[in-house]
This record gives structure tokens, C-alpha cells and sequence, in this order.
């Protein structure tokens, strides 16, 4: 019995095999090859392309060490992913319970629908409508003055609140997609079985949605945290004369002074912040699931 | 010599590409330019094809690092080459362009002096750029916003202004600019403290940096800026083909001036065809049709300018004797001054958090 149990497992790798190949060999070629050319680049003193002489170097490394600039960019950029996951969280997770337990057939279509949208369009053609709509004089301002009797002045644009509106933005899908998930997995008879045993509404959420539900959230946490962190799209068009980051700093190194070896020496230093950060993270979000 | 193993692989690369090249026609004339800039016009590359018989190839490249790479990168290939002068020593020193013949251009005799005379062009006596085009990074207003416009760079710490003041996101123009606002050289700045303190207090005036034209006429269009660091030919476009309020200020204390010019690159294949473009990017029927139908820099070339209509831009703004005293044409700048000027110019940012 439990040959034949070992058999059919490795002919289960077996069979499954080509199927992972596709994946791996994608994975092998577009991310592996150019990423491990980065870390190269990362040492050494000028790009073999310069046709200049080059040699192995820490100093990129040292770099950030050395100037405390990066560290204050490095700690404003994680303060920036932190709070757009908790807006993600805060605007996210309700969409997401009234996505799985409340709206049925028709009506979940259509609002699923509306959460999907902002995936169905350019990040960039994103931020310009938002700018359009947060400038001094642009739609917001104008409709709020119209429908007030008293006078506002609202410009949005150019500024760290309008970083995070458009992050969210680009982001809150994300959220309400893995906390639906995890959501709609949850079986309808223990919420009954918590109800009957007299629990109340808050009671309900924090001892049996929320904990059955974390995954979702880490999940979903995790997703948005990583990329925002690194994010220079949004703080440049957006965030005006608060809008330099981290990321808009690695993109600087890159474009502007074409310093690939610092670029990518920072691209990791970031790339090691975030998995530690995870890393450190994960036992606690385990408990806590 | 050892060859590391990238520059080795670079190396065939580039042999092979040079291979491949050795099959290009004679008569066909390549040209590196930046996109949409002059020398990838239709109706030019048509009326030159028709004129010389040769067959024009465009390639493009995005910045100065990149079309040098290009260059080093396919030995042979161009045939044309635009370098902004500030870039013309490094390209000569690596041995990336070949001296002209500018017997052959009869268009360069109506080159100006000063531009034909730029020392960047040229060494041991011969010329290794041609110039073409010139213009101005100084300042422009939106005219909604002042009576009369102001004369003095200081309208940019104006109280008054805060808040509805814009810089380009551009390290070397800004530590240039403050240069100039400090009063002192930009090709030789002696008081770095003095121009990072200068734009220190200039940080709180801003609404934000922009990067492109676009950016500019958009923030003006909806009237939320009023004043800034522009390049001129951008402020002309702006106000002829956009029809926006905006208008060119060269500030009293100066401004910072640049010089694009075509060379030649070593091995080129078709170096009578390389000429022939050349002479007919700075001839006067060119520069004016250019002009008219796009919008254009100041032409090197003192008859295409002298053909322009009496009230043109180009003709009575900047070639205004007294504006020519006042600004600066930008010199070569080394990585090292380059990474600098990145340093301060990022510190002055995160600082303003």
C-alpha cells in the first residue's frame, strides 16, 4: 500500500512536470538572467557599456551606508507603504465582506465589476485623471464649491495626501480580491453558530471573521506593501515638491546620471529591507491567523 | 591588453553589428538625432532625397549617455551624429568622430563666428562639430499673472509667488541656474555653499518639478503657475503653436545657453553624403520651413536667422545683441561634477519633506 503510495507521487512530479516547465523557464529567462545581471552591475565601479575601465567595488554599498539622505528616503518610502496598505485595508475589507456575504447574482457582478476597473486601465492615464481632478480649479474643487454655500479652497495636487490617493487607487483591488477570497470561504454556518451562542456584531467580526479571514489580509498586505515601497510613478507626477522617494531616487541613478552600478546596489538594498521586513513580520501574522 | 569578458562579449557584438552594416548602400546617409528634432521631418528628408539622391536613415536616442553608447557601440553605422557641444570633447576624446572638411559645407561660411569659433568644436585646428541650433534655458511667465513682466531673477523668491513657482527636475540645470542667480560663472562655480544656500531658500517657493513641455503648458493652461525655468524654443512653441498666455524672460543676471552641432563619426561610409546633410540642416530654406510649420531653436547660421520675418522670435528676442552679453553657453561637465551636482540637487529635495 504505501509503494503504491510513493509511486503514484513521483509519477504525480512526473506528469506534472511540463506543466511547471512553461513557468519555470519564463521565470528563468525574464527574471533570474536580468535580475542576477543587476546584482553584477551592483559591484562594480562603471558599466562595462561606458567603454570606460571598470573594476569590483563595495562602494555602491557603502553609499548608502554613508549618507544618511538614503536612509531618510528609505524610512519616508516605508512610511509611505505602510499607510497606503492601511487605507487598502480600511476602504478594502468592507467591499470585500459586502462582496462575499451580503450581495448576491446580479448586483455582485456589477459592483466586482467596478472593483476590477481600475485594473483595465493604464497607471498612467490613472494618475493624469487624478491630477485633473485634485488641482486647485480641477473637478473637485469645482463640484464642492458648487454644491457648498460657503467657499473652499482645495488643492490636492502636488502633495503627500495626493500620493496616497492615487497609491490607493492603484492598489485597493489587490485587497478586495484576496480578502473575497478568504471572505466567501468562510462557512455561513459558523457565523450562525457564533450568532446562536449569543455573540455580538464586534464580537462575531474580531473572533471569527477577522481571524478566518487573515490570509486574505496578509495576503493582500503583502501585495501592496512591496511595490509601493518602491513606487516612483505616482510620487513624481503626484507628491509635486514632496514627491522624491526612494524609488523616484533609484529611477534618478538609472535615467539622469546613468549610474546603474548605484542604482542597483540600492534596488537591493531595498529589495533585502522589505524581505527582512517580511520575514520579521510573518511568525506574527501567523500567530495572529 | 586583458580584455574583461563583457567588454569582450560587447566587443564581438559590435564587430558583428559592423559586419552587418558593411552592407549598407553607399548612398545612404544614417543620422542620430533626438526624435522629432529637425532632422526626421518628412518633408525635409524628402526634399534632401530628391535634392542629393541619397536616402536618409533615422535612429534616435533618448539622452546624451545613450547616443554615445551607439556610437561606440556600432563603429560605422552613422553617418551623422548631433552632440550638443558640452558633449563634443568627450565624443572626440574617445575617438567616437572624425574631423570635417567644412570646405565642403558651403553653408558653414554664414555660420556665426562665435559659434563656428566655440573652442568645444574644435582642436589642433580642426572643426569636429558643425553648429546648428542654439537656445536659452531662462525664465517664463504666465502673462495672466504679471502686468508688466519682470526683468530679474529674483521674481522666482518673490513672497508673492510662493507656492506658483516650477523648476525642471534636472540636477545640472539647477545647480546652473542657482550659479547664475549667485552671480557667478556655471562653467565654473567657486562658491558651491552659496548657490546650495540660494536654492535652499528657493525650495519652499515651489509647487512642483517638471520634466516636460507638456508639463509646463499644462500647469499654465489651467493657470497654476506663474513663473519658472523653460527653454526657449519650448516658450515659443508654447505661445505660436499652442496659443497659451506664456512669454520668455531672459533674467538680467544671465541665463544658460546651449549649442547643438552635427559630426561626423570615425568610419563613417558615406562621409560626401554626411556633408551634404549636414550643409542642408543649416541652410536657410530648411531652418525657415522648419520654423514655420514646427516651431524651432535659434539657427547657427546667421542667414537662416536674417531670413526669419523682422518680428520672429528667434530673430528679434535672441538675436538681441544685448542678450547675447548676458548669457552663458554651457561647457563640458565631467561624471564626477555630474554625480555632484545630482547629490546636492537630491539632498535640496528630501530636505524640503
Amino acid at each position: 500500500m504505501a509503494g503504491q503510495v510513493a509511486t503514484g507521487s513521483r509519477s504525480g512530479l512526473r506528469s506534472a512536470l511540463p506543466l511547471l516547465l512553461p513557468a519555470y523557464l519564463w521565470l528563468t529567462v525574464a527574471i533570474f538572467l536580468p535580475l542576477s545581471a543587476m546584482v553584477f552591475f551592483s559591484f562594480m565601479t562603471e558599466l562595462p557599456l561606458s567603454g570606460k575601465a571598470w573594476a569590483f567595488t563595495l562602494e555602491n554599498y557603502a553609499a548608502f551606508f554613508s549618507q544618511g539622505l538614503y536612509w531618510t528616503l528609505l524610512l519616508a518610502s516605508l512610511r509611505l507603504g505602510l499607510e497606503v496598505t492601511l487605507w487598502c485595508v480600511v476602504i478594502g475589507y468592507p467591499a470585500a465582506y459586502v462582496l462575499a456575504k451580503v450581495l448576491k447574482g446580479r448586483s455582485r457582478e456589477a459592483i466586482f465589476l467596478l472593483v476590477i476597473l481600475p485594473f483595465w486601465s493604464n497607471g498612467l492615464v490613472r494618475i493624469f485623471s487624478w491630477a485633473m481632478v485634485l488641482r486647485e480649479g480641477g473637478i473637485l474643487d469645482t463640484a464642492l464649491n458648487a454644491v457648498l454655500p460657503f467657499k473652499i479652497n482645495i488643492d490636492l495636487m502636488y502633495s503627500y495626501p495626493a500620493v496616497i490617493i492615487g497609491l490607493v487607487h492603484s492598489y485597493v483591488p489587490y485587497m478586495v480580491l484576496t480578502c473575497y477570497l478568504t471572505l466567501q470561504a468562510i462557512d455561513d454556518s459558523l457565523i450562525e453558530a457564533g450568532r446562536s451562542l449569543g455573540a455580538s456584531r464586534l464580537q462575531m467580526l474580531r473572533r471569527v471573521i477577522i481571524p478566518l479571514s487573515m490570509p486574505g489580509l496578509v495576503a493582500g498586505a503583502a501585495l501592496i506593501f512591496v511595490p509601493v515601497v518602491g513606487s516612483f510613478m505616482e510620487p513624481r507626477i503626484l507628491g509635486g515638491r514632496t514627491g522624491t522617494f526612494y524609488g523616484t531616487v533609484i529611477e534618478d541613478q538609472f535615467i539622469a546620471v546613468f549610474n546603474w552600478p548605484l542604482g542597483a546596489a540600492l534596488s537591493f538594498i531595498l529589495l533585502a529591507v522589505v524581505l527582512i521586513i517580511l520575514a520579521v513580520a510573518s511568525p506574527v501574522l501567523r500567530r495572529a491567523a | 591588453m586583458r580584455m574583461p569578458k563583457p567588454t569582450a562579449f560587447l566587443t564581438s557584438i559590435a564587430v558583428f553589428a559592423s559586419a552587418l552594416t558593411l552592407a549598407a548602400k553607399a548612398d545612404e546617409v544614417h543620422v542620430l538625432n533626438w526624435k522629432g528634432y529637425g532632422a526626421d521631418e518628412p518633408w525635409a528628408i524628402a526634399a534632401f532625397e530628391k535634392a542629393t539622391g541619397n536616402k536618409v536613415v533615422n535612429d534616435f536616442f533618448n539622452s546624451e549617455q545613450e547616443m554615445l553608447t551607439k556610437l561606440r557601440t556600432n563603429p560605422g553605422l552613422y553617418d551623422v551624429v548631433m552632440i550638443n557641444a558640452a558633449f563634443n570633447d568627450q565624443a572626440m576624446a574617445e575617438k567616437l568622430i572624425q574631423p570635417i572638411d567644412v570646405s565642403k559645407i558651403p553653408n558653414y561660411a554664414d555660420i556665426s563666428p562665435d559659434k563656428s569659433g566655440s573652442p568645444m568644436l574644435a582642436r589642433d585646428g580642426k572643426v569636429y562639430g558643425v553648429p546648428w541650433v542654439w537656445g536659452l534655458t531662462a525664465l517664463a511667465i504666465n502673462e495672466k499673472s504679471f502686468e508688466t513682466p519682470p526683468t530679474s531673477i529674483t521674481e522666482m523668491w518673490n513672497e508673492a509667488r510662493k507656492g506658483r513657482v516650477v523648476i525642471r527636475d534636472d540636477a545640472v540645470e539647477a545647480v546652473q541656474f542657482g550659479a547664475i542667480a549667485t552671480g557667478q560663472n556655471i562653467n565654473d562655480i567657486k562658491d558651491m555653499e552659496a548657490v546650495k544656500a540660494k536654492l535652499t531658500s528657493l525650495m519652499p517657493q515651489i509647487k512642483t518639478f517638471w520634466s516636460s513641455e507638456n508639463d509646463w503648458n499644462q500647469m499654465v493652461a489651467s493657470n497654476q503657475i506663474d513663473i519658472g525655468t523653460y527653454w526657449s524654443g519650448s516658450a515659443d512653441r508654447a505661445k505660436t503653436h499652442f496659443k497659451l498666455p506664456v512669454s520668455l524672460v531672459i533674467p538680467q543676471e544671465g541665463a544658460v545657453a546651449w549649442l547643438d552641432a552635427f559630426s561626423i563619426p570615425v568610419g563613417s561610409k558615406n562621409v560626401a553624403g554626411a556633408e551634404a546633410f549636414i550643409n542642408y540642416m543649416i541652410d536657410p530654406s530648411f531652418y525657415v520651413e522648419w520654423v514655420t510649420k514646427v516651431g524651432a531653436p535659434v539657427s547657427a547660421n546667421t542667414k537662416a536667422v536674417a531670413a526669419l520675418p523682422e518680428d520672429a522670435f528667434n530673430r528679434k528676442v535672441m538675436g538681441d545683441p544685448a542678450v547675447a552679453k548676458r548669457i552663458q553657453f554651457q561647457a563640458p561637465i565631467t561624471d564626477a561634477q555630474r554625480e555632484a551636482y545630482l547629490a546636492l540637487w537630491q539632498e535640496l529635495k528630501v530636505n524640503v519633506k
